[in-house]
């Protein structure tokens, strides 16, 4: 059957990509669009690898369709570093050992970057519960945790 | 497979229009958060989805001319968290879109769809029977409207007609000294479905309580408004007499299933016990100078 042809904004890149309508915008990311940072997890929404952001709201790209992108903006973990300069909380990350294998650690640092820019000073509490719906089987959160609450503290000090 | 058409109208005639013709093999699409699981798993294969956020009366929150509020069915509980002040005329409404799923689900899920999904334990859905909504829908023969407690027919079944869409929550005036609250158990903190959830709203005049309603979910096949509960507390102080009264009037209503999540007994017990303490938050709420 005939694709669809969406236009949209991805990190703030105009893009066009063709889609099969029951496509997820997780489908198109990692597919057409070949920005595998996201990843396929569990797919039903609960394990947030796939997390983006939808017009700066955080949501899980496999509950999105992709044909739903036609005019919004999306980001992705692309996004998140300045070129070669990664941001804090990849830094972070890396620094604390806030991550082992890695699959769940893009959808993380969107979500752990979406609660930073809604509440600069999150207690730890607030951390945990924002992140309840990125899953880690490895590293049992008290690294990821201790990384957001330390990236947020310094860039409040800058 | 079967082809899959994805339409996104502008208005609300035209998606009523292309629904209604799809029959039923259409679908609703607004957060999508149980739309795509259920494609996903294969339990559902719709011909057509209609995606109703382009339509602006789906995706608005309004105060209307009388002072309440009017809700599209599109909108998604974070967009709800950011409005600047309906969460603080009805913080019990609030808490409980925001319980639903993650913070990934809420930037798309909405109180709109956790009713038309039809589970007696959505936990938006006992908030919004105490807060009185009235829900608007639309289908071929034109607009109705019905109470919220009247919207759920089943376990996944509601009362919406063939081609019929719902298109908002309409939420009433708020009188000085009002409030509600929304508690649910789960056996975990967080990202769970409600074994018990209670919704209650008060108003309360120099410390009597002078109107409540009473919502309980995941009690019983549909979410239930606790009528003998609601009468319970008004009139009274919120004594232990009349909470005790009233907490018995909620498990009596209790008609629940038994399964992994909690036995008869123990949801019978517990939806009581959440009765004294969402009607103790609520108070506190209603009674807080603004």
């Amino acid at each position: 059957m005939a694709k669809v042809h969406v236009t949209t904004s991805i990190n703030g890149e105009p893009m066009e990509f063709l889609c099969e309508p029951s496509d997820t915008m997780l489908d198109a990311l990692r597919g057409p669009l070949a920005l595998t940072g996201s990843k396929e997890g569990c797919a039903s929404g609960d394990c947030g690898a796939c997390s983006i952001t939808l017009d700066d709201r955080l949501i899980c790209s496999c509950l999105m369709l992709a044909v739903e992108a036609q005019d919004h903006e999306i980001g992705t973990i692309e996004g998140m570093a300045q070129g070669d300069k990664l941001h804090p909380l990849q830094q972070k990350f890396l620094e604390v050992a806030a991550l082992q294998c890695g699959i769940c650690t893009s959808g993380m640092l969107v979500a752990s970057d979406a609660l930073l820019k809604k509440n600069p000073e999150p207690s730890e509490e607030e951390v945990r519960f924002w992140l309840a719906g990125n899953l880690c089987r490895c590293t049992g959160y008290d690294k990821i945790v201790r990384a957001v609450m330390e990236t947020a503290a310094e860039m409040r000090a800058q | 497979m079967t082809e899959l058409r994805y339409l996104a109208p502008d208005t609300l005639d035209e998606a009523v229009g292309a629904f209604a013709k799809a029959g039923s093999a259409a679908r609703i699409l607004a957060g999508g958060t149980d739309l795509l699981v259920q494609m996903r798993s294969g339990v559902l294969t719709p011909g057509v989805i209609v995606d109703i956020k382009k339509i602006p009366e789906m995706m608005g929150i309004e105060q209307t001319a009388d002072g309440g509020f009017r809700v599209g069915a599109a909108v998604s509980g974070m967009a709800l968290a950011e409005h600047k002040s309906f969460g603080k005329v009805w913080p019990g409404v609030l808490e409980a879109v925001n319980l639903i799923g993650s913070k990934q689900v809420q930037g798309r899920a909405s109180a709109g769809g956790n009713l038309c999904n039809g589970s007696p334990a959505g936990d938006s859905v006992p908030a919004m029977v105490a807060a009185g909504a009235i829900v608007t829908v639309q289908g071929p023969d034109g607009r109705r409207e019905m109470k919220v407690e009247d919207f759920p027919a089943g376990p996944g079944r509601t009362n919406l007609k063939p081609g019929e869409i719902m298109v908002s929550f309409t939420l009433p005036p708020r009188p000085p000294g009002s409030s509600d609250a929304y508690l649910r158990m789960i056996p975990r903190t967080e990202m769970d479905i409600a074994v018990v959830g209670v919704g209650v709203s008060l108003t309360i005049k120099d410390g009597t309580v002078t109107s409540a309603r009473v919502g309980l979910g995941a009690v019983a096949p549909t979410v239930l408004l606790v009528e003998d509960a609601a009468k319970a507390l008004i009139g009274s102080k919120l004594d232990d007499a009349a909470l005790a009264k009233a907490a018995s009037a909620c498990s009596a209503a209790c008609r629940p299933i038994d399964d992994k999540r909690g036995t008869i007994a123990y949801r019978t017990k517990v939806a009581g016990v959440l009765l004294k303490r969402t009607a103790a938050i609520a108070a506190k709420r209603a009674t807080q100078k603004n």
